[in-house]
Protein backbone atom coordinates (compact mmCIF):
# COMPACT_ATOMS: atom_id res chain seq x y z
CA UNK A 1 0.00 0.00 0.00
CA UNK A 2 1.08 3.24 -0.53
CA UNK A 3 2.75 5.60 2.71
CA UNK A 4 0.15 7.64 3.41
CA UNK A 5 -3.08 5.77 2.42
CA UNK A 6 -3.87 3.92 5.92
CA UNK A 7 -5.69 5.52 8.74
CA UNK A 8 -3.49 5.92 12.18
CA UNK A 9 -6.08 3.66 13.55
CA UNK A 10 -4.98 1.04 11.11
CA UNK A 11 -1.63 1.51 11.73
CA UNK A 12 -2.20 1.18 15.28
CA UNK A 13 -4.27 -2.08 15.23
CA UNK A 14 -1.47 -3.31 12.64
CA UNK A 15 1.46 -1.84 15.24
CA UNK A 16 -0.40 -3.45 18.56
CA UNK A 17 -2.71 -6.06 17.42
CA UNK A 18 -5.63 -6.71 20.24
CA UNK A 19 -6.14 -10.58 21.31
CA UNK A 20 -3.31 -11.80 19.36
CA UNK A 21 -3.56 -15.52 20.06
CA UNK A 22 -5.50 -18.70 20.31
CA UNK A 23 -7.86 -19.97 22.65
CA UNK A 24 -7.13 -23.89 23.51
CA UNK A 25 -10.42 -26.02 23.80
CA UNK A 26 -12.46 -22.42 21.83
CA UNK A 27 -16.46 -22.52 21.42
CA UNK A 28 -16.11 -21.67 18.10
CA UNK A 29 -12.79 -21.58 15.68
CA UNK A 30 -12.85 -20.03 12.45
CA UNK A 31 -10.58 -19.71 9.51
CA UNK A 32 -11.46 -18.28 5.86
CA UNK A 33 -9.06 -17.06 3.13
CA UNK A 34 -6.85 -18.73 1.34
CA UNK A 35 -2.73 -18.26 1.16
CA UNK A 36 -2.66 -17.85 -2.81
CA UNK A 37 -4.14 -15.02 -2.41
CA UNK A 38 -2.19 -13.57 0.55
CA UNK A 39 -4.80 -13.63 3.52
CA UNK A 40 -6.01 -16.41 5.79
CA UNK A 41 -7.77 -15.15 9.14
CA UNK A 42 -8.46 -17.72 12.00
CA UNK A 43 -10.66 -16.37 14.42
CA UNK A 44 -11.18 -18.10 18.17
CA UNK A 45 -13.97 -17.70 20.34
CA UNK A 46 -14.41 -18.69 23.73
CA UNK A 47 -18.56 -18.35 24.68
CA UNK A 48 -20.37 -18.95 27.81
CA UNK A 49 -23.98 -20.83 28.67
CA UNK A 50 -25.51 -17.60 27.84
CA UNK A 51 -24.52 -17.23 24.34
CA UNK A 52 -22.08 -14.08 25.20
CA UNK A 53 -18.60 -14.01 24.46
CA UNK A 54 -16.35 -13.78 26.90
CA UNK A 55 -13.06 -13.97 25.06
CA UNK A 56 -11.61 -13.55 21.34
CA UNK A 57 -8.51 -13.92 19.88
CA UNK A 58 -7.18 -14.48 16.39
CA UNK A 59 -4.05 -15.21 14.03
CA UNK A 60 -3.94 -13.65 10.55
CA UNK A 61 -1.21 -14.34 7.38
CA UNK A 62 -1.81 -11.13 5.82
CA UNK A 63 -1.42 -7.30 4.60
CA UNK A 64 -1.40 -4.28 7.65
CA UNK A 65 -5.21 -3.91 6.29
CA UNK A 66 -5.74 -8.30 7.52
CA UNK A 67 -4.39 -8.19 10.65
CA UNK A 68 -5.95 -4.72 11.79
CA UNK A 69 -9.65 -5.43 10.54
CA UNK A 70 -8.91 -9.10 12.52
CA UNK A 71 -7.88 -6.96 15.35
CA UNK A 72 -10.63 -4.54 15.10
CA UNK A 73 -13.12 -7.49 14.69
CA UNK A 74 -11.70 -8.95 18.04
CA UNK A 75 -12.39 -5.43 19.68
CA UNK A 76 -15.85 -5.49 18.90
CA UNK A 77 -17.47 -9.17 19.06
CA UNK A 78 -15.96 -9.48 22.47
CA UNK A 79 -18.73 -9.18 25.38
CA UNK A 80 -21.46 -8.92 22.60
CA UNK A 81 -23.82 -12.01 22.69
CA UNK A 82 -23.75 -14.29 19.43
CA UNK A 83 -26.68 -12.58 17.91
CA UNK A 84 -24.84 -9.41 17.95
CA UNK A 85 -21.37 -10.74 16.41
CA UNK A 86 -23.06 -12.30 13.95
CA UNK A 87 -24.58 -8.95 12.98
CA UNK A 88 -21.01 -7.08 12.82
CA UNK A 89 -20.38 -6.30 9.29
CA UNK A 90 -17.40 -4.90 7.66
CA UNK A 91 -18.99 -1.76 7.17
CA UNK A 92 -18.72 -1.48 10.65
CA UNK A 93 -15.78 -2.90 11.12
CA UNK A 94 -14.17 -0.36 8.70
CA UNK A 95 -15.92 2.67 9.84
CA UNK A 96 -14.29 1.88 13.28
CA UNK A 97 -10.84 1.67 12.04
CA UNK A 98 -11.41 5.07 10.09
CA UNK A 99 -11.58 3.99 6.65
CA UNK A 100 -9.59 1.43 4.00
CA UNK A 101 -7.96 2.21 0.91
CA UNK A 102 -10.35 0.69 -2.11
CA UNK A 103 -8.30 -2.52 -2.84
CA UNK A 104 -7.94 -3.67 1.12
CA UNK A 105 -12.29 -3.61 1.55
CA UNK A 106 -11.81 -7.18 0.80
CA UNK A 107 -10.23 -7.73 4.16
CA UNK A 108 -12.78 -6.04 5.99
CA UNK A 109 -15.11 -8.62 4.17
CA UNK A 110 -12.49 -11.76 5.77
CA UNK A 111 -12.94 -10.45 9.06
CA UNK A 112 -16.39 -10.87 9.09
CA UNK A 113 -16.38 -14.82 7.38
CA UNK A 114 -13.85 -15.35 9.88
CA UNK A 115 -16.48 -14.39 12.93
CA UNK A 116 -19.21 -15.87 10.94
CA UNK A 117 -16.82 -18.86 10.57
CA UNK A 118 -16.13 -19.41 13.77
CA UNK A 119 -19.58 -18.82 15.06
CA UNK A 120 -20.80 -21.44 12.63
CA UNK A 121 -18.11 -23.80 14.45
CA UNK A 122 -20.01 -22.93 17.72
CA UNK A 123 -23.52 -23.89 16.49
CA UNK A 124 -22.48 -27.08 14.88
CA UNK A 125 -20.61 -28.32 18.29
CA UNK A 126 -23.78 -27.09 20.41
CA UNK A 127 -26.53 -27.65 18.42
CA UNK A 128 -27.32 -24.28 18.22
CA UNK A 129 -28.90 -21.95 15.52
CA UNK A 130 -28.28 -18.45 14.88
CA UNK A 131 -30.84 -16.44 12.92
CA UNK A 132 -29.29 -15.59 9.44
CA UNK A 133 -26.01 -17.52 9.61
CA UNK A 134 -24.79 -19.52 7.03
CA UNK A 135 -22.10 -22.37 6.68
CA UNK A 136 -18.88 -20.66 5.92
CA UNK A 137 -17.53 -20.85 1.78
CA UNK A 138 -14.64 -23.45 1.78
CA UNK A 139 -12.32 -21.14 0.26
CA UNK A 140 -9.08 -22.22 2.73
CA UNK A 141 -8.75 -25.11 0.64
CA UNK A 142 -8.43 -23.47 -2.75
CA UNK B 1 13.35 9.56 12.58
CA UNK B 2 16.35 8.69 10.00
CA UNK B 3 14.99 7.15 6.75
CA UNK B 4 17.31 4.32 5.74
CA UNK B 5 16.90 4.15 1.36
CA UNK B 6 16.67 0.98 0.58
CA UNK B 7 15.02 1.15 -2.71
CA UNK B 8 17.28 1.84 -5.10
CA UNK B 9 16.43 -0.31 -8.04
CA UNK B 10 13.03 1.68 -8.00
CA UNK B 11 15.11 4.89 -8.15
CA UNK B 12 18.59 6.16 -6.96
CA UNK B 13 19.74 9.28 -5.45
CA UNK B 14 21.45 11.96 -7.92
CA UNK B 15 24.38 12.46 -8.37
CA UNK B 16 25.27 15.92 -6.68
CA UNK B 17 28.03 16.27 -9.66
CA UNK B 18 25.12 15.33 -12.46
CA UNK B 19 22.86 18.08 -10.63
CA UNK B 20 25.35 20.51 -10.53
CA UNK B 21 25.92 20.13 -14.05
CA UNK B 22 22.41 20.26 -14.92
CA UNK B 23 21.76 23.13 -13.71
CA UNK B 24 22.73 25.85 -16.08
CA UNK B 25 20.71 24.28 -18.57
CA UNK B 26 17.51 24.85 -16.24
CA UNK B 27 18.81 29.01 -16.23
CA UNK B 28 21.26 31.39 -18.51
CA UNK B 29 21.88 28.04 -21.00
CA UNK B 30 18.49 27.55 -22.41
CA UNK B 31 18.73 27.43 -25.57
CA UNK B 32 17.44 24.99 -27.90
CA UNK B 33 20.61 22.55 -29.37
CA UNK B 34 18.66 22.16 -32.74
CA UNK B 35 18.76 25.91 -33.62
CA UNK B 36 20.81 27.72 -35.40
CA UNK B 37 22.16 30.44 -33.78
CA UNK B 38 24.38 31.40 -30.83
CA UNK B 39 22.21 30.37 -28.00
CA UNK B 40 21.88 26.91 -29.36
CA UNK B 41 25.98 26.31 -29.38
CA UNK B 42 26.70 25.27 -25.58
CA UNK B 43 23.39 23.21 -25.50
CA UNK B 44 24.59 21.70 -28.55
CA UNK B 45 28.01 20.93 -27.04
CA UNK B 46 26.93 20.23 -23.72
CA UNK B 47 24.65 17.12 -25.48
CA UNK B 48 27.27 15.91 -27.76
CA UNK B 49 29.74 15.18 -24.07
CA UNK B 50 27.28 13.36 -22.59
CA UNK B 51 26.69 11.23 -25.88
CA UNK B 52 30.57 10.68 -25.58
CA UNK B 53 30.85 9.99 -22.25
CA UNK B 54 28.29 7.45 -22.41
CA UNK B 55 29.54 5.82 -25.33
CA UNK B 56 32.61 5.18 -23.50
CA UNK B 57 31.17 3.17 -20.68
CA UNK B 58 29.44 1.05 -23.40
CA UNK B 59 32.53 0.65 -25.97
CA UNK B 60 30.20 1.85 -28.42
CA UNK B 61 30.23 5.63 -30.59
CA UNK B 62 28.61 8.24 -29.72
CA UNK B 63 26.30 8.27 -33.21
CA UNK B 64 25.23 5.03 -31.78
CA UNK B 65 23.35 6.66 -28.75
CA UNK B 66 19.98 7.87 -29.11
CA UNK B 67 18.06 9.98 -26.24
CA UNK B 68 14.91 8.95 -24.61
CA UNK B 69 12.50 10.05 -22.43
CA UNK B 70 13.45 6.74 -20.39
CA UNK B 71 14.15 3.07 -19.93
CA UNK B 72 10.33 2.34 -21.24
CA UNK B 73 10.58 4.50 -24.07
CA UNK B 74 13.68 2.64 -25.16
CA UNK B 75 12.36 -0.60 -24.77
CA UNK B 76 9.36 0.37 -26.31
CA UNK B 77 10.83 1.65 -29.45
CA UNK B 78 13.37 -1.14 -29.55
CA UNK B 79 11.04 -4.23 -29.57
CA UNK B 80 8.25 -2.15 -31.84
CA UNK B 81 10.99 -1.17 -34.87
CA UNK B 82 13.51 -3.71 -34.30
CA UNK B 83 10.98 -6.24 -34.79
CA UNK B 84 10.03 -4.71 -38.16
CA UNK B 85 13.56 -4.56 -39.42
CA UNK B 86 12.63 -7.79 -41.68
CA UNK B 87 9.25 -8.38 -42.76
CA UNK B 88 10.70 -10.74 -45.67
CA UNK B 89 12.02 -13.01 -43.09
CA UNK B 90 9.33 -12.77 -40.96
CA UNK B 91 7.70 -11.77 -37.47
CA UNK B 92 8.73 -13.93 -34.67
CA UNK B 93 10.22 -12.66 -31.73
CA UNK B 94 11.85 -14.23 -28.58
CA UNK B 95 11.94 -12.96 -24.70
CA UNK B 96 12.33 -13.99 -21.52
CA UNK B 97 9.67 -14.81 -18.91
CA UNK B 98 10.93 -12.38 -16.67
CA UNK B 99 11.24 -9.22 -18.65
CA UNK B 100 10.13 -6.03 -17.37
CA UNK B 101 6.70 -4.74 -18.20
CA UNK B 102 7.72 -2.55 -20.41
CA UNK B 103 8.90 -5.88 -22.61
CA UNK B 104 6.30 -7.99 -21.79
CA UNK B 105 3.30 -5.72 -22.46
CA UNK B 106 5.30 -4.40 -25.85
CA UNK B 107 5.26 -7.78 -26.40
CA UNK B 108 1.91 -8.54 -26.05
CA UNK B 109 1.06 -5.50 -28.55
CA UNK B 110 2.74 -7.04 -31.11
CA UNK B 111 1.01 -10.50 -30.69
CA UNK B 112 -1.92 -8.08 -31.57
CA UNK B 113 -0.19 -6.51 -34.48
CA UNK B 114 0.61 -10.17 -35.94
CA UNK B 115 3.78 -11.14 -34.17
CA UNK B 116 4.34 -14.38 -32.93
CA UNK B 117 5.95 -14.15 -29.32
CA UNK B 118 8.28 -16.99 -27.37
CA UNK B 119 8.76 -16.60 -23.83
CA UNK B 120 11.39 -18.54 -22.99
CA UNK B 121 11.75 -19.91 -19.20
CA UNK B 122 14.23 -19.06 -16.84
CA UNK B 123 15.77 -21.78 -14.43
CA UNK B 124 15.65 -21.45 -10.21
CA UNK B 125 17.69 -19.10 -10.23
CA UNK B 126 16.22 -16.93 -12.92
CA UNK B 127 19.08 -17.88 -15.88
CA UNK B 128 17.47 -18.01 -18.88
CA UNK B 129 17.17 -21.77 -20.10
CA UNK B 130 20.20 -21.62 -23.36
CA UNK B 131 18.83 -24.64 -24.56
CA UNK B 132 15.50 -23.75 -25.06
CA UNK B 133 15.85 -20.11 -26.31
CA UNK B 134 18.50 -21.89 -29.13
CA UNK B 135 15.37 -24.70 -30.04
CA UNK B 136 12.93 -21.72 -30.07
CA UNK B 137 14.99 -20.13 -33.17
CA UNK B 138 12.99 -20.28 -36.02
CA UNK B 139 14.04 -19.42 -39.93
CA UNK B 140 11.12 -16.43 -39.20
CA UNK B 141 12.89 -15.15 -35.93
CA UNK B 142 13.50 -11.46 -36.12
CA UNK B 143 14.52 -10.02 -32.52
CA UNK B 144 15.68 -11.34 -29.14
CA UNK B 145 15.43 -9.28 -26.19
CA UNK B 146 16.95 -10.72 -22.92
CA UNK B 147 17.39 -7.91 -20.25
CA UNK B 148 20.79 -7.83 -18.98
CA UNK B 149 19.75 -8.06 -14.83
CA UNK B 150 16.78 -8.19 -13.71
CA UNK B 151 14.90 -5.77 -11.66
CA UNK B 152 13.69 -7.65 -8.71
CA UNK B 153 15.90 -10.52 -7.92
CA UNK B 154 19.35 -9.15 -10.00
CA UNK B 155 20.12 -12.17 -11.35
CA UNK B 156 22.50 -11.13 -14.27
CA UNK B 157 21.87 -12.81 -17.63
CA UNK B 158 24.68 -14.35 -20.26
CA UNK B 159 24.29 -11.40 -22.81
CA UNK B 160 26.89 -12.12 -24.29
CA UNK B 161 25.97 -16.01 -24.47
CA UNK B 162 22.89 -15.01 -25.93
CA UNK B 163 24.73 -12.20 -28.33
CA UNK B 164 26.93 -14.62 -29.90
CA UNK B 165 24.03 -16.68 -30.65
CA UNK B 166 22.01 -14.13 -31.84
CA UNK B 167 24.75 -12.63 -34.27
CA UNK B 168 25.43 -15.99 -35.81
CA UNK B 169 22.06 -16.66 -36.43
CA UNK B 170 21.97 -13.08 -38.00
CA UNK B 171 18.83 -12.11 -35.55
CA UNK B 172 18.71 -8.84 -33.90
CA UNK B 173 19.46 -8.62 -30.59
CA UNK B 174 18.16 -6.51 -28.28
CA UNK B 175 18.70 -6.29 -24.10
CA UNK B 176 17.34 -4.04 -21.25
CA UNK B 177 19.91 -2.83 -19.58
CA UNK B 178 17.95 -0.61 -17.20
CA UNK B 179 19.33 -2.60 -13.85
CA UNK B 180 22.45 -3.00 -15.20
CA UNK B 181 23.84 0.17 -16.87
CA UNK B 182 26.69 2.09 -14.83
CA UNK B 183 26.37 -1.49 -11.75
CA UNK B 184 28.38 -3.77 -13.81
CA UNK B 185 30.88 -3.69 -17.54
CA UNK B 186 29.07 -3.88 -20.25
CA UNK B 187 30.84 -3.87 -23.80
CA UNK B 188 28.27 -3.59 -26.95
CA UNK B 189 31.04 -5.13 -29.21
CA UNK B 190 32.28 -7.97 -27.12
CA UNK B 191 28.86 -9.00 -26.20
CA UNK B 192 27.35 -8.38 -29.51
CA UNK B 193 25.14 -6.70 -28.45
CA UNK B 194 22.52 -4.38 -31.56
CA UNK B 195 20.13 -2.91 -29.18
CA UNK B 196 20.51 -1.96 -25.43
CA UNK B 197 18.22 0.19 -23.77
CA UNK B 198 19.13 2.43 -20.23
CA UNK B 199 17.55 4.86 -17.82
CA UNK B 200 19.35 7.80 -16.34
CA UNK B 201 17.82 7.62 -12.66
CA UNK B 202 18.90 4.30 -12.16
CA UNK B 203 22.42 5.11 -12.10
CA UNK B 204 22.38 8.03 -10.19
CA UNK B 205 21.07 10.99 -13.56
CA UNK B 206 17.63 12.41 -13.55
CA UNK B 207 14.24 10.75 -14.16
CA UNK B 208 12.71 10.98 -17.62
CA UNK B 209 15.67 10.93 -19.55
CA UNK B 210 17.16 7.76 -20.99
CA UNK B 211 18.78 6.56 -24.34
CA UNK B 212 18.59 3.64 -26.68
CA UNK B 213 22.14 2.19 -28.21
CA UNK B 214 21.72 1.29 -32.04
CA UNK B 215 24.55 0.15 -33.39
CA UNK B 216 25.59 1.38 -36.55
CA UNK B 217 23.93 -0.24 -39.44
CA UNK B 218 20.79 -0.92 -38.38
CA UNK B 219 18.20 1.48 -39.67
CA UNK B 220 16.15 1.59 -36.93
CA UNK B 221 12.51 3.46 -37.89
CA UNK B 222 11.74 6.20 -35.86
CA UNK B 223 9.35 5.54 -32.78
CA UNK B 224 8.62 9.24 -32.01
CA UNK B 225 7.94 11.28 -35.19
CA UNK B 226 7.89 14.86 -35.52
CA UNK B 227 11.51 16.58 -35.87
CA UNK B 228 14.89 16.17 -37.21
CA UNK B 229 16.04 15.34 -33.22
CA UNK B 230 18.62 12.44 -32.85
CA UNK B 231 19.84 12.34 -36.19
CA UNK B 232 16.21 11.69 -37.49
CA UNK B 233 15.89 9.24 -35.33
CA UNK B 234 13.95 10.28 -32.39
CA UNK B 235 12.01 13.33 -32.43
CA UNK B 236 11.11 16.08 -29.92
CA UNK B 237 13.25 18.28 -28.49
CA UNK B 238 16.32 17.55 -26.48
CA UNK B 239 15.94 17.35 -22.66
CA UNK B 240 19.12 18.97 -22.60
CA UNK B 241 19.44 19.14 -18.45
CA UNK B 242 18.20 15.69 -18.30
CA UNK B 243 21.18 14.47 -21.10
CA UNK B 244 23.64 16.31 -19.44
CA UNK B 245 22.94 14.80 -15.90
CA UNK B 246 23.22 11.56 -17.52
CA UNK B 247 26.44 11.79 -18.90
CA UNK B 248 28.17 12.84 -15.64
CA UNK B 249 26.55 9.90 -13.99
CA UNK B 250 27.39 7.90 -16.56
CA UNK B 251 31.01 8.58 -16.30
CA UNK B 252 30.70 8.59 -12.73
CA UNK B 253 29.55 5.30 -12.58
CA UNK B 254 31.73 3.79 -14.81
CA UNK B 255 34.98 5.79 -13.28
CA UNK B 256 33.64 4.31 -9.68
CA UNK B 257 32.51 0.99 -10.69
CA UNK B 258 35.11 -0.89 -9.52
CA UNK B 259 35.10 -0.17 -6.01
CA UNK B 260 31.38 0.40 -6.30
CA UNK B 261 30.77 -3.32 -6.87
CA UNK B 262 33.47 -4.35 -4.26
CA UNK B 263 31.31 -1.98 -1.60
CA UNK B 264 28.02 -2.95 -2.61
CA UNK B 265 28.85 -7.09 -2.98
CA UNK B 266 30.31 -7.08 0.66
CA UNK B 267 27.65 -4.99 1.88
CA UNK B 268 25.24 -7.39 -0.21
CA UNK B 269 26.46 -10.61 0.89
CA UNK B 270 26.62 -9.44 4.35
CA UNK B 271 23.11 -9.03 4.92
CA UNK B 272 22.27 -12.13 2.78
CA UNK B 273 24.81 -13.98 5.37
CA UNK B 274 22.96 -12.57 8.23
CA UNK B 275 19.00 -13.38 6.82
CA UNK B 276 20.16 -17.08 6.12
CA UNK B 277 21.72 -17.66 9.89
CA UNK B 278 19.75 -15.30 11.50
CA UNK B 279 16.27 -15.99 10.05
CA UNK B 280 14.87 -19.34 9.58
CA UNK B 281 12.69 -20.66 6.81
CA UNK B 282 13.41 -18.10 4.31
CA UNK B 283 14.83 -18.57 0.98
CA UNK B 284 17.16 -16.13 -1.66
CA UNK B 285 15.67 -15.65 -4.85
CA UNK B 286 18.17 -14.57 -7.59
CA UNK B 287 21.33 -16.26 -8.56
CA UNK B 288 23.95 -16.31 -5.52
CA UNK B 289 26.75 -14.99 -7.80
CA UNK B 290 25.59 -13.94 -10.94
CA UNK B 291 23.71 -11.25 -9.33
CA UNK B 292 23.74 -7.22 -9.31
CA UNK B 293 26.40 -5.71 -6.17
CA UNK B 294 22.98 -4.45 -4.52
CA UNK B 295 20.25 -6.47 -5.25
CA UNK B 296 18.78 -9.09 -2.06
CA UNK B 297 15.81 -10.98 -2.62
CA UNK B 298 14.19 -13.26 0.15
CA UNK B 299 11.15 -15.22 0.74
CA UNK B 300 9.86 -15.81 4.04
CA UNK B 301 7.60 -18.40 4.86
CA UNK B 302 4.30 -17.94 6.92
CA UNK B 303 4.65 -13.84 6.16
CA UNK B 304 3.25 -11.90 3.80
CA UNK B 305 4.90 -9.26 1.79
CA UNK B 306 3.56 -6.13 2.11
CA UNK B 307 2.84 -6.49 6.13
CA UNK B 308 6.77 -6.96 6.36
CA UNK B 309 7.31 -3.42 4.44
CA UNK B 310 4.95 -1.89 6.88
CA UNK B 311 6.82 -2.88 9.92
CA UNK B 312 10.04 -2.07 7.51
CA UNK B 313 8.28 1.08 7.18
CA UNK B 314 7.47 2.26 10.71
CA UNK B 315 11.58 2.35 11.60
CA UNK B 316 12.02 4.32 8.50
CA UNK B 317 13.33 1.21 6.51
CA UNK B 318 12.28 1.68 2.36
CA UNK B 319 12.52 -1.55 0.64
CA UNK B 320 9.93 -3.04 -1.97
CA UNK B 321 7.92 -6.59 -2.21
CA UNK B 322 6.54 -8.59 -4.98
CA UNK B 323 3.46 -9.80 -3.00
CA UNK B 324 0.26 -8.70 -4.69
CA UNK B 325 -0.80 -7.00 -2.08
CA UNK B 326 1.11 -4.17 -2.00
CA UNK B 327 -0.19 -3.66 -5.57
CA UNK B 328 -3.45 -4.25 -5.64
CA UNK B 329 -3.09 -6.73 -8.22
CA UNK B 330 -4.39 -10.63 -7.15
CA UNK B 331 -1.14 -12.16 -8.72
CA UNK B 332 2.16 -11.59 -6.84
CA UNK B 333 4.77 -10.63 -9.23
CA UNK B 334 5.79 -12.67 -12.35
CA UNK B 335 9.06 -12.70 -11.80
CA UNK B 336 8.84 -14.58 -8.75
CA UNK B 337 5.87 -16.78 -10.11
CA UNK B 338 9.06 -17.45 -13.38
CA UNK B 339 11.32 -18.70 -10.51
CA UNK B 340 8.73 -21.39 -9.38
CA UNK B 341 7.95 -20.18 -6.07
CA UNK B 342 4.20 -20.84 -5.19
CA UNK B 343 2.08 -18.28 -4.88
CA UNK B 344 1.77 -18.36 -1.15
CA UNK B 345 5.78 -17.92 -1.18
CA UNK B 346 6.36 -15.61 -3.66
CA UNK B 347 3.74 -12.93 -1.11
CA UNK B 348 6.33 -13.16 1.64
CA UNK B 349 9.36 -11.76 -0.65
CA UNK B 350 11.09 -8.20 -0.29
CA UNK B 351 13.86 -7.03 -2.49
CA UNK B 352 16.52 -4.99 -0.59
CA UNK B 353 18.35 -2.85 -3.38
CA UNK B 354 21.40 -0.92 -2.31
CA UNK B 355 23.12 2.09 -3.80
CA UNK B 356 26.99 3.76 -2.63
CA UNK B 357 25.43 6.07 -0.71
CA UNK B 358 23.85 3.04 1.75
CA UNK B 359 26.10 2.03 4.27
CA UNK B 360 27.50 -1.22 6.26
CA UNK B 361 25.87 0.59 9.85
CA UNK B 362 22.26 0.55 7.64
CA UNK B 363 22.76 -2.93 6.65
CA UNK B 364 23.15 -3.77 9.93
CA UNK B 365 20.70 -1.68 11.17
CA UNK B 366 17.70 -2.99 8.42
CA UNK B 367 18.64 -7.02 8.71
CA UNK B 368 18.12 -6.76 12.47
CA UNK B 369 14.70 -4.35 12.07
CA UNK B 370 13.97 -7.32 9.21
CA UNK B 371 14.33 -10.43 11.52
CA UNK B 372 12.67 -8.63 14.22
CA UNK B 373 9.78 -8.08 12.31
CA UNK B 374 9.67 -11.35 10.12
CA UNK B 375 9.67 -13.07 14.14
CA UNK B 376 7.08 -10.72 14.60
CA UNK B 377 4.44 -11.20 12.09
CA UNK B 378 5.26 -14.98 12.64
CA UNK B 379 3.76 -14.73 15.68
CA UNK B 380 0.38 -13.24 14.09
CA UNK B 381 0.53 -16.14 11.52
CA UNK B 382 -2.11 -19.09 11.70
CA UNK B 383 0.08 -20.65 9.19
CA UNK B 384 3.26 -20.65 11.38
CA UNK B 385 1.00 -22.36 14.26
CA UNK B 386 -0.10 -24.98 11.46
CA UNK B 387 3.34 -25.76 10.55
CA UNK B 388 4.78 -25.89 14.15
CA UNK B 389 2.30 -28.28 15.13
CA UNK B 390 3.06 -29.89 12.23
CA UNK B 391 6.94 -30.34 13.25
CA UNK B 392 5.77 -31.31 17.03
CA UNK B 393 3.10 -34.28 16.02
Amino acid sequence: MYDGEYSDKVIDHFTNPRNVGVIENPSGVGTVGNAKCGDIMRIFLDIDENGVIRDCKFKTFGCGAAVASSSMATEMVKGKTVQEAMALTNKAVMEALDGLPQVKIHCSLLAEEAIHAALWDYCQKNGVVIEGLRPPKADIND
Amino acid sequence: METVYLDNAATMPMRKEALEAMMPFFGADYGNPASIHSMSRSPRKAVNEAREKIAKVLNAEPSEIYFTSGGTESDNWALVSGSALRPDKGKHIIISTIEHHAILETADYLVKQGYEVTKVGVDETGRIRLDELIKSIRPDTVLISVMTANNEIGTIQPIAEIGKIAREKGILFHTDAVQAFGHIPLDVKAMNIDLLSASGHKFGGPKGVGFLYVRKGIRLQPFMHGGEQENGRRAGTTNVPGVVGMGVAAEISARDMEENIARLTAMRDRCIERIESEIPYCRLNGHRTERLPGNVNFSFKFVEGESLLMSLGLKGICVSTGSACASGSLDPSHVLLGIGLPHEIAHGSIRISLSEYNTMEQVEYATDALRDAVANIRSLSPLYDDFIKGEGA
